[in-house]
């Protein structure tokens, strides 16, 4: 752990000094723009501390996209007027409201897409016909851009009357299902035919090798393809935010993209990483207790 | 004695074609041999003899083409659905996710022993194959060699009358499997099991066998059926004695007769 800090740190302090040269570069064209209209002239730093501040920049540096970051989720929680210390509940102008709503959506559609693809592929292991016939399908299924179904799928459900977390929540497992069977089929394959000789062997039934070899076998398989799943539900969860308006973080791109406010997009899109890294490390905990408790080793 | 001892595993004129693509192959062709009870046999032989197949075959992993085998009087695939035979495999194939103990208990839950059952047996076996005290540990804490000790006590826990065990020792070194001979020859004593051996180590299947097969490739035939003389309690220092020696050359001039064609 405590080797792994120094590169870390490395990484992150080259990607700060990159973002703020790219950030001085991008938006040095404005502010030269802005000063030979009023005539005078500027040099190299005169560009770059303008670059730093301005309200609507093309690539905002990162202590304005933290500030703003700490405007909307702290600030606005605990002293603004519709935060939660003053009106009792979060305001819809912070990111914590926004976040938990792609939460919620995020984790009912991921909890279904992943039972999906679990079930999917116990039928495909187990089923011939589903073998063969059901794969093609589910690759096919992710080869459509899910921007262009996503709108799609809002408003058929909208027309039959279901709104709300269900569209989102289905668009995100319609993304979460396929990492899962994909990775769940691998698992439940892994057995090798001596093991399952093995239980030819006991007379086993095959209940008892799916039970016994097959679902235990599957699990690290399993882990690795949730956490590629959950990360896939929150993508599609905040695609189909885009559109709909309410509460969400997809919502909120859209608006500061309507409004040209880059700092406020560079936030949420903060608040939408930290939320994928949660939720992604959400399961690896999970993964680690899990193994740990089944006995395999590392 | 083992010659007026009944038969357990009996083949007349046992054929196995395999239908590959590139035509068939001849894995066993014409093979009789008899089993009796008691018995400890080795099947030796280069790769391709049909050693693992016979094994196989014996426990309905494979079905012959042609020619009887019986188990126990029964067809193969009966006896494997009374549970007739515990078979080892070359690889120990231990589940990671479970204990030692809980690997041997796989076959005692398979088969529906109740747990105190389960325990008692888990147990026993542990302390045959001198495993005591390493029931909780995981298969990744022990040695290739204590790996496969377990999966032998996984295989003796139903008590089989029979076990099959296919180039157990295969993968590990010389030290380690002298000391596992020697282990497989007690245990042998102590249960009176049938046993069939799949070796390419002519002093393992000289020192462990009171009947050896030899057998040669293209296609899969037995060459030789040698009963040893050798005492059936034999101590490591047997091998060096003229008897053993004397088997150990036969078995050899089998070998190399299997080889003229090639």
């Amino acid at each position: 752990m405590r080797r792994s800090v120094l590169p870390v740190v490395v990484v992150v302090l080259a990607i700060l000094a990159i973002w703020y040269a790219a950030a001085v570069w991008m938006n040095a064209q404005w502010t030269r723009d802005q000063a030979a209209r009023a005539g005078v002239q500027i040099g190299w730093s005169d560009i770059a501390r303008d670059a730093m501040q301005q309200e609507r920049p093309v690539l905002p540096v990162p202590h304005q996209v933290a500030a703003e970051f700490w405007r909307l989720t702290w600030v606005e929680e605990a002293t603004g007027r519709r935060g939660i210390v003053q009106s009792g509940s979060l305001s819809n102008r912070g990111l914590v409201y926004h976040a938990l709503a792609t939460l919620s959506a995020t984790a009912l559609g991921f909890g279904f897409g992943a039972g999906f693809g679990i079930l999917l592929a116990v039928g495909i292991v187990y089923n011939r016909a589903m073998d063969m016939s059901v794969m093609p399908w589910a690759i096919a299924s992710q080869t459509i851009p899910i921007v262009a179904i996503a709108p799609m799928i809002i408003v058929v459900l909208n027309s039959v009357g279901i709104s709300g977390l269900i569209p989102k929540a289905i668009i995100a497992a319609y993304l979460s299902f396929f990492p899962v069977a994909v990775g769940m089929v691998k698992g439940l394959r892994s057995p090798d035919g001596m093991q399952l000789d093995q239980l030819r062997t006991y007379n086993a039934t095959a209940g008892q090798a799916f039970w016994k070899l097959r679902l235990p076998a599957s699990m690290p398989y399993l882990f690795a393809s949730l956490k590629v799943g959950v990360a896939a539900s929150l993508v599609g969860t905040i695609v189909a935010e885009l559109p709909l308006g309410g509460a969400g973080l997809g919502t909120r791109l859209l608006a500061g993209s309507y409004y040209g406010q880059t700092i406020q997009i560079w936030a949420t899109l903060i608040a939408a990483a930290l939320l994928a890294s949660a939720m992604v490390g959400a399961v690896g905990l999970v993964q680690r207790v899990t193994l740990k408790r089944m006995g395999f080793s590392r | 004695m083992t010659t007026t001892a009944p038969p357990v595993i009996e083949a007349k004129g046992l054929n196995l074609v395999f239908q590959t693509a590139d035509g068939p192959v001849h894995a066993l062709k014409d093979v009789d041999l008899t089993i009796r009870k008691g018995d400890f046999v080795s099947f030796i032989g280069p790769s391709g003899c049909g050693k693992t197949t016979f094994l196989r075959c014996v426990a309905a992993l494979e079905t012959a083409t042609g020619g009887t085998l019986t188990v126990n009087g029964m067809t193969p695939d009966e006896a494997r659905r009374k549970r007739a035979y515990g078979y080892v495999f070359q690889a120990a194939g231990l589940y990671p996710w479970r204990t030692i103990a809980g690997n041997i208990r796989l076959p005692l839950e398979i088969m529906g022993f109740d747990r105190a059952e389960q325990n008692r047996r888990v147990e026993r076996v542990l302390d045959l194959v001198e495993l005591s005290g390493f029931g909780k540990k995981y298969p990744w804490q022990l040695s290739g060699g204590m790996q496969q000790r377990a999966s032998i006590a996984r295989a003796l826990a139903f008590d089989a009358d029979i076990l099959l065990m296919d180039e157990p020792f295969g993968a590990l070194d010389e030290i380690v499997r002298d000391r596992l001979n020697e282990e497989v020859l007690k245990l042998w004593a102590a249960t009176g099991k049938t046993v069939g051996f799949v070796t390419h180590s002519i002093p393992e299947a000289v020192y462990l066998s009171t009947k050896i097969v030899v057998m040669s490739p293209r296609p899969g035939r037995i060459t030789d059926v040698i009963d040893s003389p050798l005492p059936r309690e034999r101590p490591l220092d047997i091998r060096d004695s003229r008897e053993f020696i004397e088997i150990a050359h036969r078995v050899r001039e089998g070998l190399r007769a299997g080889h003229v064609d090639d």
